[in-house]
């Protein structure tokens, strides 16, 4: 790969590539080998199962808790729970109607019960729980070709970077007209963000829902909604408006099957951030975020990883490396996963306290890194948060700059900063004045990249030489200590996150030698990303 | 509207901070100039910017210049407006808490709590309820710090436990017990519904109850958008606002808990040996 702008070395960036392969194997190898409570949920849903029982508890964990606990001398969880449950429907457990709800019903009941089958047994559950779970992944295939139908029907956004606008008022009713303004003054891609704190929730809430902390609950209903609401404003102002959620969290593999089957767009998921940001175990993230990955790359979904996180707690010109580290580590698991290059928002941040001289240089140097390194894909940029100091009029210009390094890096999907960062919840000024910001930057010096080509031996490519430099000495580090140990000295985001601690570790289960998922089975399997969609792919 | 004060003189001296009352300063001493911005439901129209005069007359000024509108969509209209206001503000009347113990360097912290406790000071620090925002108590706790002042893991002589995001409370004390700690610090940034001020109370109440009052530990909150004179109200022994050092952090902490450093020749812990930015 030869990149223009930085003249990167080659030979470095290729042992970079290959750090990073060889950090991620093991953990890629330790995901296969392990299987959690919200991948055995998420293929109860790929199943058919939806919905909650009067306490708001979702059928597939009361399902799950009682696979779990009827198999508890088997191993619970080790054989997954397609076996058990096909078995019982099988068997007629479900009672007349015969469905996953029927038997999710009865379960918690305590009137069904549930077996490890053996040989024809186990062959005819197996075979059943393939053709429902098969039904779900067939969904998500065709809401993944419904996309592509509306996009050639109602056109693309009209140029890059996306812009990436946030609402989040906890009330999907009011997300719904915020978000429909937002399209129509601009914005190429809509995010809710979730309440806070739904991350370390062990189920996914139902229903449309009202209230969130600072942010608005992501639900199956909640997703529908967003999006028919946004299919009608795109097709009235022609031109498709993207919709992101989080899988991250607890229930990453299951929002990532309801965000599959309801056609969001984008998803934030990246495959460290729970571990660092949320304290969730090691081990289940990385079983969860696999999974997660697979349905995304089948769904068609561009991922969002979360680099911009570190530099909120690391400095952002010491930290540097650890981005660009993250960054190919990232991109290591999504390729492995079956993601392609044009489905990778890997994330960084003009996070440079300004105060510091060249700090413009700095940030554009990190910027052009990235590019340079990942070519293809669509870069996430995000604004400043960390020297956003209340000074509205300052952080107006900020922002500014911001956009500007934007439009001189390329970058692919531009999350737009708001003056009234670290003030409050974006007001409707905030927001319209933060897009006139944006659309002065890009009207005035959108193509400006075409004339940017920093001095070979410059401040900028020099200070990139060195940023590169820095990550593949980390890498090596990485590589010798491993990638679970480094994440345990606090090597990322300056967290200590040991594997054998954080939320989340008793829902991981070692798979049994005869443990099935008819879902992994698809998504592993050769063709896993790209079977029948060969002709909607680009 | 306010009927206008008698125009008493006001000073805008720089020394003048408990002194005569005063008025907003645009650019010459007494003029009162204000600016401010809003949106109205209203579509762009005269008579929008009728109402957005309107509303800054019944704010206090007057006159009032609408010198910006713009339409935000079919049903909004965003204002800028500059105006006079005739309102006085008395600096003698105005009630904030100040700084009542000495600022330390962490040298002379270290030095302070090795005399008094003879042991490592335990800082137990988290986010609890449902924020999940650590920029506050990492910036507090880390080594990284915060406005070029280290955090308190640098500090030697203290033995800091950062539990990070989203603790409940009774995990809060149950870690605090086990490490025995002698302060805990919670960070709160999400103020909707007052989160910040109804975890705070809970956590207050919880250690109250886990602790016979001599033995239970310091308690210290902070944040963005807390009001620094609510400390008895929520019942936690200081709160700290917006722009708070590390420094600031450790002062307060070795001032309640290591008290009496010893000093040569009785002279008083310098104050403010470098600028502290707040």
């Amino acid at each position: 790969m030869t990149d223009p702008k930085l003249a990167l070395d080659p030979h470095l960036v290729a042992r970079a590539r290959d750090l990073a392969s060889r950090a991620g194997a093991p953990i890629v190898d330790l995901a296969r080998r392990h299987t959690t409570v919200s991948v055995e949920r998420a293929t109860l849903r790929l199943g058919g199962l939806d919905g909650a029982d009067e306490d708001g508890t979702p059928w597939v964990n009361r399902l799950t808790e009682a696979v779990a606990a009827d198999l508890y001398a088997d191993g619970g969880l080790a054989h997954g729970v397609s076996l058990p449950v096909w078995d019982a429907l099988v068997r007629g457990e479900a009672g007349p109607s015969g469905d996953l709800a029927a038997l999710a019903r009865r379960a918690a009941a305590g009137r069904a019960r549930f077996r490890l089958p053996e040989g024809p047994d186990a062959e005819r559950a197996a075979e059943a729980a393939r053709a429902a779970v098969g039904g779900g992944l067939d969904a998500i295939a065709v809401r993944r070709r419904e996309r592509e139908q509306l996009l050639a029907e109602t056109g693309d956004a009209p140029r890059q970077p996306w812009i990436y606008l946030i609402v989040a008022t906890g009330d999907i009713h009011e997300d719904i007209p915020q978000a429909q303004q937002a399209a129509r003054a601009g914005a190429d891609v809509i995010a809710v963000i979730r309440s806070t704190g739904q991350s370390l929730l062990d189920f996914v809430p139902e229903g449309a829902t009202r209230e969130g902390y600072a942010g608005t609950y992501a639900t199956r209903e909640n997703f529908r909604l967003m999006r028919a609401a946004l299919d009608e404003t795109s097709r009235e102002l022609r031109r498709y408006v993207r919709l992101t959620n989080y899988a991250s969290g607890l229930c990453m593999p299951e929002i990532a099957v309801l965000a599959g089957l309801e056609r969001l767009d984008m998803m934030l998921n990246d495959s460290m951030y729970g571990i660092l940001f949320r304290d969730i175990n090691p081990v289940r993230t990385f079983v969860d975020q696999r999974f997660s990955r697979q349905v995304h790359a089948r769904a068609g979904i561009i991922i969002n990883t979360g680099e911009d996180n570190y530099l909120t707690t690391a400095d952002a010109v010491e930290a540097a490396h650890t981005v660009t580290t993250s960054q190919l580590l990232n991109e290591y698991f999504a390729h492995e996963a079956g993601l392609e290059d044009w489905q990778l928002g890997l994330g960084h941040a003009f996070e440079i306290d300004p105060a510091l001289p060249e700090s413009f240089r700095l940030e554009l140097s990190h910027a052009l890194l990235a590019r340079a390194l990942f070519p293809d894909a669509p870069l996430k940029w995000m604004p400043p948060t960390r020297h956003m100091t209340g000074d509205v009029f300052r952080g107006h210009l900020l922002d500014g700059f911001f956009n500007l390094a934007g439009a001189l890096t390329g970058q692919g999907i531009l999350l737009v900063g708001m003056m009234t960062e670290a003030v409050v919840t974006p007001w409707l000024s905030d927001r319209d004045l933060a897009l006139q910001n944006v659309r002065y930057v890009l009207e005035a010096a959108g193509n400006l990249h075409e004339d940017f080509h920093p001095a070979p031996d410059g401040f900028i490519a020099r200070r990139a030489h060195h940023v590169l430099g820095e990550t593949v000495d980390l890498l090596e580090r990485v590589v010798d200590e491993g990638l679970l140990a480094a994440i345990a000295d606090g090597t990322f985001g300056l967290m200590k996150r040991p594997a054998d601690q954080g939320r989340g570790l008793d829902g991981v289960a070692e798979k049994a030698p005869d443990y099935l998922n008819p879902a992994t089975e698809v998504l592993d399997g050769p063709t896993a990303a790209r079977p029948v969609l060969q002709e909607v792919s680009r | 509207m306010s009927s206008p004060e008698p125009a008493s003189e006001p000073s805008n001296e720089p020394s003048n901070e408990r002194g005569a009352p005063v008025r907003p300063y645009g650019d010459s001493t007494g003029d009162g100039m204000v600016q401010t911005s809003f949106t109205l439901p209203l579509p762009l129209s005269k008579v929008a910017e009728g109402a957005a005069v309107q509303l800054a007359n019944k704010m206090g000024m007057d006159p009032a210049l609408v010198v910006h509108s713009r339409a935000l969509g079919p049903g909004h209209t965003f204002f800028v407006v500059y105006g006079r206001v005739q309102h006085l503000v008395d600096p003698r009347t105005v009630q904030v808490v100040e700084r009542d113990y000495p600022l330390l360097t962490p040298k002379e912290a270290n030095a302070a709590v090795k005399a008094a406790l003879r042991r490592r000071l335990v800082v137990v620090g988290a986010c609890i309820g449902t924020d999940a925002h650590t920029v506050g108590i990492d910036a507090i706790l880390n080594v990284k710090g915060f406005a070029g002042e280290k955090g308190l893991e640098y500090y030697r002589e203290l033995r800091t436990v950062n539990l990070g995001a989203q603790v409940s409370v009774p995990e809060l004390v149950a870690r605090a017990t086990e490490e025995q700690a002698d302060a805990v610090l919670v960070s709160q940034v999400v103020t909707q519904r007052d989160a910040h001020l109804l975890n705070t109370r809970e956590m207050s109440a919880a250690f109250r109850e886990a602790y016979p009052p001599e033995r239970r530990p310091l308690l210290v909150v902070g944040g963005p958008r807390f009001d620094e004179t609510m400390a008895a109200e929520l019942g936690v022994d200081r709160v700290f606002g917006r722009g708070t050092t590390p420094g600031e952090v450790a002062s307060f902490l070795v001032h309640r808990l290591a008290p009496d450093p010893p000093r040569p020749s009785g002279v008083p812990a310098q104050d403010a040996p470098q600028a502290v930015a707040s």
